[in-house]
């Protein structure tokens, strides 16, 4: 399992603040893990297509692409920031 | 005493300013930057700003982000105050203090605190307008602004 956290307009969006899930063996990194979620259609299509800005976390440090997930991960989605 | 606190309450700039020029007599400078609610933002009024921050990810990224400094430059203290929660027009959102023993130096690392602060910590604004609620987009000089450094 991993938990999903999905931060600020984004949690608006998806209707959710998050969820645990049970990661496919064949997903490996951050863009595999977003386009598995993408595939739900609705808002998850629109939020986390190709070219979105969408910024990942993986445990509280901030991911890119090829950065790897693994079981047990805490993974937040979120808007670029906006603080200060 | 920590060097970066997210928190509701507002801070006492005096109060902290103070507490700073405690740690030692080799301080020539402090340089204070703080961070204010406007009441105009893109053409609207706005009634109420609402800060969102992630726990645990939040306080990380402004340690990484004072410790950055603290390498950068030769300063003897850096702290961050991050206040979250419903705030009003002309509230303080976030005061940024930095110690060093000539001004120029903290006069840098208090600009980089900020610039890096505003692109890489995760808090987000949700703006309380007379057309209802927006979150706040995320500006393009923020990036170039941190890119500079």
């Amino acid at each position: 399992m991993i938990r999903l956290v999905y931060l600020a307009r984004l949690r608006d969006v998806l209707g959710t603040p998050g969820e645990s899930v049970a990661l496919p063996a064949e997903i490996g990194t951050v863009s595999g893990l977003l386009a598995w979620l993408a595939q739900r259609g609705g808002a998850w299509a629109q939020e986390l297509a190709p070219g979105r800005a969408v910024r990942v976390a993986v445990n509280h440090d901030l991911a890119r692409p090829d950065t790897p997930v693994r079981a047990g991960d805490e993974i937040a989605l979120f808007p670029p920031v906006t603080g200060g | 005493m920590t060097s970066v606190r997210v928190q509701q309450e507002d801070f006492d700039v005096a109060a902290e300013i103070a507490n700073m020029r405690a740690g030692g007599t080799r301080i020539g400078a402090i340089v204070a930057f703080i961070g204010l609610v406007r009441d105009l933002n893109d053409g609207d009024e706005v009634r109420t700003l609402t800060l969102e921050h992630y726990p645990g990810m939040t306080e990380k990224a402004l340690e990484q982000i004072v410790a950055d400094a603290r390498q950068r430059w030769d300063v003897s203290d850096v702290r961050v105050v991050h206040r979250v929660g419903a705030l009003a027009p002309s509230d303080a959102i976030v005061l940024v203090l930095v110690a060093s023993a000539h001004r120029g130096e903290a006069f840098a690392a208090c600009q980089f605190v900020m610039d890096y602060l505003k692109t890489r910590a995760p808090f987000w604004k949700k703006e309380m307008t007379p057309g209802g609620e927006r979150w706040v987009e995320a500006r393009e000089s923020d990036d170039n602004a941190a890119a500079r450094w």
